[in-house]
């Protein structure tokens, strides 16, 4: 491993090309209803180093797509600022941001849909030499054919039609648009995930040589994290519109400290059936990004959650705690949904006298200490009244801990690597040591 | 993964050729394909997209429409009883009640205009003769059973209200809710994010525990592959060309191309600069294999396996590890294994699969191998005498250096 990141760092000049500073992307409804937006990128700093190649990595949802795309000016960012070279590309605009864009491309995850089937490849891979009239017809078909040839396709090709090429071959057709205009940052969004493992490596080995040849940088965007380990120099982990954790690839693969990026890197399988992975199941699924938790975002789903200190419960009953809320939260979403309105004005009165139940469904197998036994009944009778918002807010006031209330910072955890935990605070058991004591096997030491 | 007490594996699928016919020329999506899987056993199918995965699992289903068709040497046994004579009518009551399946996409299996508990009240309705309110409190049991929470209210919420995860459990209660013998999985997990893929799996091996059914796991995912299979199939253009117990595939893969598969995924060997890759693409087969398919990609292809179908031989420590390559069997000289090869393609091949009725079909590929048995030896003592050392340098060359 050491040495192809020496190998990789001494094509980086260690400057920075793009330096994101508190970066909001929401996409508003503009209806008429006003509803809450969708925080799909919620205040990210990082910076990418010349020659880098950094890797964004999450779950479907968690915002990375859209960062990629507000980093080369696709979505309008909500606030913050993406410095490109010193220069501010957010308040880029008209002829000054067509310029700059020559300098950033992207590469897209479906090789399908993101090639005008009624083209030729030629005319494709020339289009961008077009839009920006560089040079002479001549000259345009001859910078192709060597953008063919550097991508592993055939001088003939240029005549053909994607349809007639394999999902591979329309991923390197895909690369060479990409490069049409010698940009120096490729946003590559999923560029292998549609692509069979063989096929796969074949486009991660081009992509490689190109940024070796052309000394590009590289954002790639990925949810396989195998993929990241392999062709990223650093990592940054995504969840809910935020940066949980950032670090040199290898380093965060072997000692993440980030509660998440723990979790995350546990619950891919190895693929080495002797291996037994101590894997960390996260309950539940990501919450709405239209109504993310106040707090820590990943609090809601978190084995290390900061827990009040003046409720002593064991384990077991702070996991039904935890599902016991999530079915609230739940709830009050879909109160929140136009049909359940409806039907509860036509008198469909659905669930909501079933608060007893849902209870019983949670509670039945442990036994509460009475001061949790009072806070889950009052929870209940706020829920028959029909008022899940009053349930929830009771529930994170009585079971809330830091995490529920106060947003964490950064933490240097490492050289170069951080986190954005509030267990790193000096006053707190750090997540790893938390982890073991809560009966996780974690991979330190 | 022991045989039943009278022996008969769950589902045994023997020689299965499914085809699609188009104007111009035939696919052979499925060409020859035979496994079995025993209850309570993981059966994990392997294959780049084409290798005829998915053809198999709809093969088995039933679910193959025109212009594809089961060829009628194909052979599929659930519990002893021939599925592809079966009529329509009757399939469906394999469908849906002996056998169960579980797609990639869960969208596509959920019907968008009714709520979840009314398509799992459906199933119910169909095939257990539940009705009612007893049909409703069972799909209630059912989606606490695949962990979906406050159920009984989500019972009536429609699949657009789910999210990914909680559709595909919702997906995994119908399947379930006729109380199937095998549940067929065809990626379940593939466009699931890893947290939720891990508790999709958890609860696949917590189902199975509990009910001792048997899976078969199809996905392109070495890793869920390690996972969650307790054997492996490994399937190319249509065939399976390895099949091995999962930590003997891992440990000792053999054929060329299972090799190949190994190595091109990123992160196995962090330490690796380029990644190796099979070159080219998974060819469509159009013919009849009188070749081995991965000739055009293989690294240790040679002029014989233009012409030579392999057939499976055992390879390996394990008996029930098999490759269908002419490199093997690998103590023996390159030339003689192609003459095995060869006189194989003869008794059971392509060529002569036409005139065959589904009857002269052996019942066990074993018994295949058996036959082999003394021209194995044959072909030694043939090797003995005269062959040229030089070929036999060349070949052996490129079996040796996948250690």
């Amino acid at each position: 491993m050491s040495e192809s990141v020496v190998d990789t760092v001494s094509h980086q000049t260690g400057e920075t090309l793009v330096d994101v500073q508190d970066l909001k992307t929401y996409y508003e409804d503009g209806g008429l209803l006003g509803s809450d937006p969708v925080k799909a990128v919620d205040g990210v700093n990082f910076e990418i180093a010349r020659g880098e190649t950094f890797g964004l990595v999450g779950e479907s949802g968690c915002g990375k797509t859209t960062l990629g795309r507000t980093l080369i000016q696709l979505e309008t960012a909500t606030s913050g600022a993406v410095s490109f070279d010193g220069t501010d590309i957010t308040e880029l605009s008209g002829g000054d941001l067509k310029e700059w864009r020559r300098n950033a491309q992207m590469v897209f995850q479906d090789p399908e849909s993101s090639l005008n089937d009624r083209m030729t490849v030629g005319e494709i891979i020339r289009e961008p030499l077009d839009v920006h009239e560089q040079g002479t017809a001549r000259e345009r078909r001859e910078k192709v054919r060597t953008l063919l040839d550097q991508v592993g396709l055939m001088p003939e090709h240029y005549y053909r039609y994607p349809h007639q090429f394999s999902g591979g071959q329309r991923q390197r057709i895909g690369i060479a648009r990409a490069l049409a205009l010698e940009p120096e940052f490729v946003v590559l969004d999923e560029p292998v995930s549609a692509l069979d493992v063989s096929v796969q490596a074949q486009i991660l080995n081009l992509l490689e040589e190109l940024q070796e040849e052309f000394g590009l940088t590289y954002l790639f965007i990925a949810h396989d994290l195998s993929v990241v380990r392999h062709i990223c120099d650093r990592v940054g982990v995504m969840y809910l519109g935020n940066l949980m954790e950032v670090g040199p690839t290898e380093q965060l693969f072997q000692s993440p400290e980030n509660p998440y990026t723990r979790a995350l890197l546990s619950a891919i399988p190895e693929p080495d059936p002797t291996v037994q992975v101590d894997r960390i199941t996260l309950p539940g699924s990501p919450p709405s990004p239209r109504d993310p938790p106040e707090g820590c975002p990943f609090a809601t789903r978190c084995p290390v959650r900061i827990r009040p200190e003046d409720i002593d419960a064991s384990d077991a009953v702070w996991d039904r705690i935890r599902e016991f809320r999530d079915v609230i939260r739940e709830r009050s979403r879909a109160e929140q949904s136009v049909g359940e309105r409806l039907k509860e004005r036509l008198g469909f009165d659905t669930a909501l006298a079933d608060s007893e139940e849902i209870v019983e469904e949670e509670f039945d197998d442990v036994t509460l200490p009475p001061d949790v036994q009072e806070h889950v009944e009052q929870a209940a009778t706020y829920l028959s009244d029909g008022d899940p918002d009053a349930a929830r807010a009771y529930l994170r006031e009585v079971f809330g801990g830091q995490c529920d209330t106060e947003t964490p910072q950064y933490y240097d955890v490492d050289d170069r690597q951080m986190s954005f935990c509030h267990r790193h605070a000096q006053e707190h058991v750090s997540p790893g040591e938390e982890l073991r004591q809560r009966g996780y096997d974690t991979h330190d030491g | 993964m022991s045989h039943t007490e009278d022996g008969e594996p769950l589902l045994a699928v023997d020689n299965l050729r499914t085809v699609f016919h188009s104007d111009k020329e035939e696919i052979r999506a499925v060409d020859g394909v035979s496994f079995d899987i025993e209850r309570g056993e993981t059966l994990g199918i392997v294959g780049e997209s084409g290798s005829g995965k998915s053809v198999t699992a709809r093969s088995i289903m039933g679910l193959v429409d025109s212009p594809g068709e089961i060829r009628e040497e194909s052979s599929i046994r659930l519990d002893g009883r021939e599925l592809t004579a079966l009529s329509e009518k009757q399939y469906r009551s394999v469908r849906g009640g002996d056998i169960a399946m579980v797609f990639q996409d869960p969208l596509s299996s959920l019907n968008p205009v009714y709520t979840v508990g009314n398509q799992i009240i459906e199933a119910l309705e169909l095939h257990r003769d539940m009705e009612g309110a007893e049909a409703k409190s069972e799909a209630i049991e059912l989606l606490r059973a695949v962990g979906i929470p406050d159920a009984a209210r989500r019972v009536d919420e429609f699949p657009h209200e789910f999210s990914g995860g909680m559709r595909q459990r919702a997906v995994i209660a119908m399947a379930l809710a006729c109380d199937p013998d095998l549940l067929i999985c065809d990626e379940p997990t593939t466009a699931l994010d890893v947290t939720i893929q891990a508790q999709i799996l958890d609860l696949l091996q917590e189902i199975q525990a509990k009910r001792d059914i048997g899976i078969m796991f199809i996905t392109h995912d070495m890793g869920v592959i390690a996972e969650v299979a307790d054997r492996v199939a490994v399937m190319y253009a249509g065939e399976v060309v390895e099949q091995a117990p999962v930590e003997e595939l891992f440990a000792n893969p053999h054929h060329p191309y299972t090799q190949g598969l190994l190595q091109s995924i990123p992160g196995r060997n962090p330490s690796t600069d380029r990644l190796p890759t099979i070159e080219g693409d998974v060819p469509t087969p159009h013919e009849s294999a009188s070749y081995c398919r991965f000739v055009s990609r293989c690294p240790k292809g040679f002029d014989e396996c233009e012409r030579v179908h392999p057939a499976h031989v055992e390879v390996g420590e394990s008996a029930d590890h098999t490759a269908a390559c002419l490199l093997y069997p690998e103590d023996m000289p390159t030339d003689d294994t192609v003459t095995q090869h060869e006189e194989n393609a003869d008794q059971t091949g392509v060529e002569a699969d036409e005139a065959l009725s589904a009857d002269d079909w052996p019942a066990e590929r074993r018994k295949a191998s058996e036959d082999t048995g003394p021209e194995d030896s044959d072909a030694r003592a043939d090797g003995g005498h005269g062959h040229s050392a030089g070929d036999t340098g060349g070949h052996s060359e490129g079996g040796g250096s996948d250690e």
